[in-house]
């Protein structure tokens, strides 16, 4: 459940979601995307503008849209590449996506192209792989390949790399940066790492139980975070300079009340009483 | 293909195994039926010299290792004794029997693939909707109705109602049998450019074979259905939506590759199966297969060909196995490829 989510992210900009686990980042993604609005079970009501057209109600517009204006970063890229095609097939479907009658040859030019663009050493043998045959930073760099091989405005990384681990995770998110500045795509990057987050982003979004209750540029929140859930947030990151982890509560009536509050959002302490 | 190959021979030694397994259960219950195995073979008109000489034949008075022995050494040279019933050799019976059922049941199983898998990816695809309910009604139908009960429908509806197609046998009375050499008549005719003649075959063919393909059928459906549905919630699917593959081509190569892996298995069972509910069928349509003559030969107690019977349905059970685990394998590359470094 998702109350009166907003989110602006200009051109170029890189803007990160960050919230604990349940509070709805990644459904926030997934209908950014146009993914979920066509299950029976969605209600989705306001609106998505993206490139002039509301994605709100899904249909063939947004689902044109994906994979070429904007696409996806998945969590665990070994999984999210198939398992029964090697990556080449795949790969000309991502091009195709961009670009409906682009031969065979032309699409496997340009994938090698990306693949050696993201700094994979061989990207023949890569394409000629299962995604069970490569590591899982092989995997992350073929997904961060694909997903800007046709040159998207928007791209959405759903906790990029957390499967992986945090050399790989860090070196995902140093190609990911270096890329979209050069293509000037769009990030929203969607975490619960705050030093990711702080590392990554220009702007950042504190969501909490399906609501936004703060946001701000990255060095606002950080130096002088308002919202009591953001504070905590904060707090709850280890330092090597001790003091431990403090206590949190839990729940707390505090963070449910948002800094911001969108029209037709009502009391937002109500849902939870 | 040097994996396949290997992983071929390692199923092959196994099948061997499994023969010499069947081959033994079937040598024991020949000894324990009730009665002189001799005696029984011979039938009830033998004299007791005739009796007495057919077990120094087959050496009934000695040892059971000694019998078991001597009955491999026959097996081993091709000798499956004598049908009482045809009064012939036992492979001479098989050998003019067994291509009808094969016919019958590969026909068959060419059905179950060719309908039941789209069944199944066309209910997933539009789960939930119009063509989900049909297809369901379909492989439930086809699942828990048997195949005799499908044969006398379809020969009810088809054949007397309609009179579509013909209801009985293998070819229009008066049609000259071809002459080989494969005993498979769609075969045959077409290698002997006989246009009119294979057509009649398949007419013969069509349904006695959707009879026995709709248990299979529906099961196919079903599993591939239900596989795909799992599969569509896998995160490559949703990656696959989220870079704009068309559905369609989601459908068919994106989601249903992966479910088919665990659906295969369960076809190679059910295309197994289809043997021996060929009996059924085979008796309602009047099919001259191997199938009715192994129901005929148990009702008259014709022990050389029940045991000649059981042991070539047995070892097309295996071959069918063996085939369905090659393709498992060659349709898994996380198989295909990890056979090599095992």
């Amino acid at each position: 459940m998702l109350h009166g989510i907003s989110l602006h992210i200009q051109p170029g900009e890189k803007v990160a979601l960050v919230g604990e686990s349940g509070s709805g980042k990644s459904v926030t993604a997934r209908l950014a995307m146009g993914l979920l609005q066509d299950q029976k079970r969605a209600h989705v009501s306001g609106s998505i503008w993206f490139d002039g057209i509301d994605a709100a109600k899904g249909g063939p517009e947004i689902a044109r849209r994906r994979g070429n204006r904007v696409a996806m970063i998945f969590q665990d890229p070994t999984s999210a590449l198939n398992p029964t095609f090697k990556i080449r097939g795949q790969f000309r479907d991502v091009l195709r996506s961009g670009d409906r009658s682009i031969s065979k040859n032309e699409a496997d030019r340009r994938a090698e192209a990306a693949l050696a663009e993201v700094s994979i050493p061989d990207p023949k043998r890569a394409l000629d792989s299962y995604a069970f045959q490569l590591s899982g930073g092989m995997n992350q760099r073929v997904m961060i390949a694909m997903a800007l091989a046709n040159r998207p405005q928007l791209l959405i990384a759903d906790e990029p790399g957390t499967a992986l681990d945090v050399t790989v995770q860090a070196q995902t998110l140093k190609l990911m940066h270096e890329l979209t500045e050069k293509t000037g795509t769009s990030v929203l990057l969607i975490s619960h790492n705050l030093g990711v987050v702080r590392e990554f982003a220009d702007r950042v979004y504190v969501i909490y139980r399906g609501r936004i209750v703060e946001h701000g540029t990255t060095a606002q929140l950080f130096h002088d975070p308002r919202h009591p859930y953001t504070r905590a947030l904060l707090a709850a990151i280890p330092k090597i300079s001790g003091g431990g982890l403090p206590d949190l509560p839990e729940r707390s009536p505090e963070f449910e009340s948002p800094l911001i509050v969108h029209e037709g959002c009502g009391e937002p302490t109500e849902a939870f009483a | 293909m040097s994996n396949i190959l290997r992983s071929l021979l390692h199923r092959l030694g196994a099948a061997l195994i499994v023969m010499i397994g069947i081959s033994m259960l079937i040598f024991a219950i020949a000894r324990v039926m009730p009665g002189d195995p001799a005696r029984i073979a011979l039938g009830p008109n033998a004299t007791a010299e005739q009796v007495a000489a057919l077990r120094v034949e087959r050496h009934l008075d000695a040892s059971l290792p000694v019998q078991y022995w001597e009955f491999v050494k026959s097996l081993a040279q091709g000798d499956l004794g004598k049908s009482l019933y045809t009064n012939r050799p036992v492979t001479t019976d098989i050998a003019q029997f067994l291509p009808a059922t094969l016919e019958l049941v590969f026909v068959s199983g060419i059905l179950m693939v060719l309908i039941g898998l789209p069944i199944g990816i066309l209910s997933a695809h539009f789960r939930g909707r119009f063509p989900d309910h049909v297809g369901r009604l379909i492989s439930l139908l086809g699942v828990c109705t048997p195949a005799f009960v499908w044969g006398v429908i379809l020969q009810l509806v088809f054949g007397y109602f309609w009179g579509w197609f013909p209801i009985e046998g293998r070819l229009l009375e008066g049609t000259p049998i071809p002459a080989g050499p494969t005993g498979f008549y769609l075969i045959d005719m077409a290698m002997a450019g006989n246009g009119a003649g294979f057509l009649d075959a398949l007419h013969h063919l069509i349904l006695p074979a959707l009879a026995l393909a709709m248990s299979g059928l529906g099961q196919t459906a079903r599993l591939t259905r239900s596989n795909m549905n799992e599969v569509y919630e896998r995160p490559y699917v949703e990656m696959a939506r989220a870079y704009g593959f068309p559905a369609r081509r989601i459908a068919t190569r994106y989601a249903f590759r992966p479910a088919l892996i665990p659906t295969l298995t369960i076809l190679g069972l059910e295309f197994a199966a289809m043997l021996g509910n060929a009996f059924l069928v085979e008796k309602v349509f009047g099919w001259p297969g191997l199938s009715r003559y192994g129901v005929e030969v148990i009702l008259r107690k014709d022990l050389d060909a029940i045991v000649g019977t059981v042991l070539i349905i047995a070892a097309a059970f295996l071959i069918v196995n063996i085939i369905v685990d090659i393709l498992v394998n060659v349709i898994n590359p996380r198989i295909r490829l990890a056979a090599g470094r095992a």
